[in-house]
């Protein structure tokens, strides 16, 4: 091959059909897929616990995407049904995942809507979930000896706390507490009466 | 409209246009003459070996084993040429040796963060009480380190040395790539000083901020005029096949990264098509051309043989233009995306298998007869291991998209073995065979210990090995577990500990051989170590260019 100009003029043609394909057309399908009518839009403080969800990377262990139930026992393990386009219709950046080094969360709200219990998992999961190799993040917490008026104190099993402290949370740990509480599409994937999710 | 009409005239469109694409950049395909093979010697060179990593009595020994295989002995190689060669290096010389630095820096960088990533696995309740020291992070840092400093550093420095061999041609405006290679690296330290303070654009592979993205516009850009420059100016009429992927992987990654990280452009679920198509395409048009390009120069030049089928190297590289730029959707199977978009991906990753396959049976046939240079040559070791590597990680990757195979090893650590089998068997350690070799051409000096080269090569081997089965065995337990609605989740997790454990010890060995590399890099560097008698043949050409 001699010509520079037809190589990288067909190379930039590979590219186009690519770019077409994954990029170009799921834009004009999905792109503005409307949010289903079950899908409440994120709080401020919703959106601040996401933005403490993708700067801790939990996205590199929890995907948010069950899938359907011929293909795995996604549903079974109470993760959810199969989501759609309109179950994103909220998420900049997207946090689908690909990684299950620990549960799909795109339901974590429904089946555990306690804030105690997500609090304290934080502060150490394995008091929680024996087993469980997620880190533990103390620093989304304080220990003090005296929690203070609207200190949020952080229930922990006996032992689990340092001895004659308190634990409290910090707002970053509240506010991704609240971003796990509102994970929930719960609501029927299709529009209209009696469909059962 | 129907989505299996949509597919079929796409696939069958595609096809017969990659066909008369190929036809058209070169009537007589199956034209046995491989002139253009050759261009990568100097008349008369053919049956000559170059191998400047090995010391003086390794290279009599290659010599040897090439010519016992008899494909001709070397008549006298053209003087003239050989010296424009060496004026070709000279004139790359101060750029390659400071992208090489850095790639060795970030590939230190990288090492301590991947190896602290995979410790925390298995043990979670370690240095936690530092934020950007959580798994999270530190995994993040880990694989931009790699992503965007070791592979990028190593993969355009190769190329600033090669492309003016190829082109024979001096390399021109150099400063500007030096400028690009400084924005480059500030980019890459605000980068990861971003990413470990958890400011980050949340998409994998795309972590790093945009606004620092458009530094790595620039800089990147500016890397890539030099290479412009030399192209337009270049002395030879044919451009060896190095050429078309060094040269379309500056042009693809451009493209790749500004679509990607337009601020506001990208929502949802689209989005995270869109991150795949990135996410993938950045191996498979940036970091595999760079690598492949590496394999198609070094290996026929450090047994002095042309390579074997030049057509079928023409096959390998548009096929994989083609095919390699719609695979990416096969990380979101079962996923909520269009259901077409991942069945396209699933067809055309099995139809990678095409132009692997004729890389594979290219670098076979040349090297067949010829296994014993093996032993003589650190270049061709690392570089052989690295192409078994791409054929290897690239058959797995085509399985791995189907829905059956995917079903059990998807969201497991399977996945993160095979990325490793890539980047790291194949590209990495291909770059270490290509590093093996420029550094004595660039410095005039020869490695001063070549046990350390022998040791570099078993400690990364070995380490990656136990890395690799140990991960891969963990993947698929953890898969099947997770498949089985009988099992709870957690049998998932317990049944990876003992392999994560093994996976942290094969990373360690390769840590240590990373250690080595580096350290015998800087002996080279700084003239520690035995002086030869004997200096290397760049030297002695220089000194004669110079005279002449």
């Amino acid at each position: 091959m001699n010509n520079e100009v037809k190589l990288i003029s067909g190379a930039m043609v590979m590219l186009a059909l690519s770019t077409s394909a994954l990029v170009v057309l799921p834009y004009l399908q999905v792109h503005d897929a409307p949010p289903l009518p079950g899908l409440k839009p994120y709080t401020s403080a919703e959106l601040r616990g996401r933005e403490v969800y993708i700067a801790n990377g939990c996205v590199y262990c929890h995907s948010q995407q069950p899938r359907a139930k011929a293909f795995a026992p996604d549903f079974s393990r109470g993760w959810g049904r199969a989501t759609v386009a309109g179950d994103y219709a909220y998420d900049q950046p997207h946090l689908l995942g690909t990684m299950r080094t620990g549960p799909d969360l795109m339901n974590v709200g429904v089946r555990q809507p306690s804030e105690p219990w997500h609090l304290g998992h934080l502060y150490q999961p394995r008091a929680f979930m024996p087993g469980s190799i997620m880190p533990s993040y103390p620093f989304l917490f304080e220990t003090k000896a005296k929690a203070e008026k609207d200190d949020v104190v952080v229930s922990l099993p006996p032992g689990q706390a340092p001895a004659g402290q308190v634990v409290v949370a910090r707002p970053q740990a509240l506010d991704l507490v609240k971003y796990l509480q509102s994970l929930d599409r719960s609501y029927p994937a299709i529009a209209g009466p009696a469909v059962k999710p | 409209m129907n989505t299996v009409a949509i597919l079929l005239s796409a696939f069958v469109l595609s096809f017969v246009a990659l066909l008369v694409f190929i036809w058209s950049q070169r009537t007589g395909l199956f034209d046995r003459s491989s002139k253009g093979a050759e261009v990568i010697f100097a008349p008369g060179e053919i049956g000559r070996i170059e191998e400047p990593a090995a010391a003086a009595s390794a290279q009599g020994s290659l010599q040897g084993a090439v010519d016992t295989a008899g494909a001709g002995h070397a008549t006298r190689a053209d003087a003239a040429e050989l010296a424009e060669r060496a004026r070709a290096d000279a004139s790359t010389a101060p750029l390659v040796f400071f992208m090489f630095c850095c790639a060795i820096a970030w590939l230190l960088v990288a090492s301590a963060a991947g190896l602290t990533a995979s410790i925390k696995l298995h043990e979670p309740d370690w240095l936690v009480q530092q934020a950007w020291l959580t798994f999270g992070r530190i995994r993040t840092i880990h694989l931009n380190a790699v992503a965007y400093g070791w592979a990028p550093m190593a993969g355009l420095g190769i190329a600033m040395f090669v492309i003016p061999r190829l082109l024979k041609t001096p390399l021109l405006g150099a400063r500007f790539a030096f400028i690009g290679a400084v924005f480059w690296n500030a980019a890459l330290i605000a980068g990861l000083g971003s990413i470990a303070a958890g400011i980050n654009d949340g998409l994998e592979w795309l972590e790093i901020p945009w606004q620092i993205g458009i530094l790595f516009a620039v800089g990147g850009a500016l890397i890539g005029l030099p290479l412009v420059f030399t192209l337009v100016n270049r002395r030879v009429e044919h451009l060896y096949v190095s050429v078309w992927y060094m040269a379309c992987a500056l042009f693809w990654l451009p493209v790749l990264f500004v679509v990607a990280k337009m601020p506001g452009l990208h929502q949802g679920v689209q989005q995270a098509a869109m991150n795949w198509w990135f996410g993938h395409n950045v191996l498979g048009l940036f970091y595999t051309p760079l690598a492949l390009a590496s394999v198609y120069y070094f290996l026929p030049k450090v047994i002095g043989r042309p390579i074997q089928s030049y057509n079928l190297s023409l096959l390998g590289f548009w096929g994989l233009a083609f095919f390699y730029g719609q695979v990416g959707g096969h990380h979101l199977i079962g996923g909520p995306v269009p259901e077409w978009m991942v069945t396209l991906s699933i067809v055309q990753s099995m139809m990678m298998i095409i132009p692997v396959a004729a890389f594979t049976v290219n670098q076979y046939q040349t090297l067949q007869g010829r296994l014993s240079a093996l032993r003589w040559s650190p270049t061709l070791r690392f570089i052989g291991v690295g192409g078994l590597m791409y054929t290897a990680s690239s058959v797995q990757g085509s399985l791995e998209a189907l829905r059956s195979m995917n079903a059990v090893t998807h969201f497991t650590h399977y996945t993160v073995a095979h990325a490793h089998l890539g980047l790291y068997g194949f590209v990495s350690f291909v770059f270490f065979g290509a590093m093996y070799f420029v550094m004595p051409r660039i410095t005039a000096r020869e490695w001063p210990y070549p046990a350390l080269i022998t040791a570099h090569f078993w400690l990364v081997s070995g380490g990656f090995a136990l890395y690799f089965v140990s991960l891969t065995t963990a993947g698929w337990l953890q898969g099947l577990a997770m498949l089985d609605a009988a099992r709870p989740f957690m049998d998932s997790v317990a049944v990876t500990l003992p392999y994560l454990k093994g996976r942290s010890l094969g990373g360690a060995f390769m840590v240590l051989g990373h250690l080595v590399f580096a350290a015998h890099f800087m002996a080279l560097t700084l003239g520690f170590g035995p002086q030869r008698d004997k200096p290397a043949l760049f030297r002695q050409l220089f000194r004669k260019a110079a005279t002449a």
